[in-house]
């Protein structure tokens, strides 16, 4: 019997592409980021509010992840960008395959931003690296402020926490001390922005992370993952 | 559940690998996984086993390494995290950094001879 030494990633084919996707982001100076929650935690809702504060001019897109329906993209397109529903047909996560794919026919020097909207799972997609400079986890405060610890990898691999709906916390039990305190254990340099798309607050916050991330994406080395 | 697709990824590396060796089969596998990679090890094999059957990959043996989540400190002791405590037993910093704990990687493959049946 011969035993040979591997020492490679599983999902090294994977990791081909999304490194390729990466040195195209990274040459058209686009930052890209990959936001995935569980179902319901308002990724699409943080989305419509993004585009629409954005100005005409602004140059960003967005790839919409679902195993059924083009709801998304509908809801989405409705503020004029680009907007492209990847429909995975049960996969329960995007892989860099079907990024790829879906940015054939879109020029990406005319781009600035591009918005991943992960299939709505807080365990697979945290594996499979689409070539974003960032993955965002997004948490509600309808959900258990425990999540981190239970979910320990989407939120150590994530560069920004974004905890959502926070108009909702007068009327549930939901300390948002205890819930940022678990997300530190599992990844203590986390960035935090908290949000409600219902009155706005921390929207702020918000687009003021995604411009500097935008200007510090061209410089900063990409995480390997 | 993704682990379908992660058990389909590992055999598809198996079977190129192997592809190098003529007159050999790939009788054991070693995966290593952390418990930061969010792999189920039982839904893998479990998949993974699925995957074989009534294939002649059936006898492949796969073999699991959990790895812990270890951290590293600017005293440069290295240890195991328990319970989400990143503070060093050494000297009790916080200041650690996370050295290990998300892999999901091929550690070997072994290799026996085999000649397939031809009829």
């Amino acid at each position: 019997m011969n035993r040979l030494p591997l020492e490679r990633k599983v999902l090294s084919e994977n990791d081909l592409i999304a490194n390729r996707l990466r040195e195209r982001f990274l040459d058209n100076r686009i930052l890209c980021v990959n936001l995935i929650s569980s179902p319901g935690s308002g990724k699409t809702t943080l989305l419509e509010k993004t585009l629409e504060h954005f100005p005409k001019s602004q140059r960003a897109a967005v790839l919409t992840g679902d195993i059924q329906t083009e709801n998304d993209a509908n809801r989405l397109k409705r503020f004029g960008f680009p907007v492209k529903q990847i429909t995975t047909g049960g996969t329960c996560h995007l892989d860099a395959r079907m990024i790829e794919t879906h940015l054939e026919d879109w020029p990406l020097r005319d781009l600035d931003f591009l918005f991943i909207e992960n299939v709505g799972n807080l365990v697979c997609p945290s594996s499979y690296d689409l070539g974003e400079a960032a993955k965002i986890v997004v948490l509600s405060v309808t959900e258990g402020e425990d999540k981190p610890l239970k979910y320990p990898s989407i939120f150590f691999r994530s560069e920004l926490l974004i905890l959502s709906k926070t108009d909702l916390l007068p009327y549930v039990p939901f300390d948002v001390d205890v819930a940022m305190e678990n997300a530190r254990r599992v990844h203590p340099a986390i960035d935090v922005v908290k949000v409600s798309c219902l009155n706005g607050s921390g929207m702020d916050e918000w687009f003021h992370w995604l411009e500097t991330r935008r200007h510090s994406c061209s410089l900063r080395l990409p995480q390997q993952q | 559940m993704h682990e379908m697709g992660i058990a389909n990824s590992v055999l598809t590396a198996v079977l190129a690998e192997t592809a190098r060796y003529p007159g050999n089969r790939a009788c054991k596998i070693g995966l290593r996984i952390g418990e930061l990679a969010g792999i189920d090890p039982d839904s893998l094999r479990f998949c993974f086993e699925a995957l074989i059957k009534d294939s002649e990959l059936e006898c492949l043996v796969l073999e699991i390494q959990p790895c812990s989540r270890r951290h590293r400190c600017s005293c440069g002791h290295e240890f195991a995290v328990k319970d989400y405590d990143f503070r060093c037993p050494n000297c009790s910093s916080a200041a650690t950094n996370c050295v290990s704990g998300d892999e999901l990687e091929l550690a070997f493959v072994e290799l026996e001879e085999y000649e397939p049946i031809t009829t």
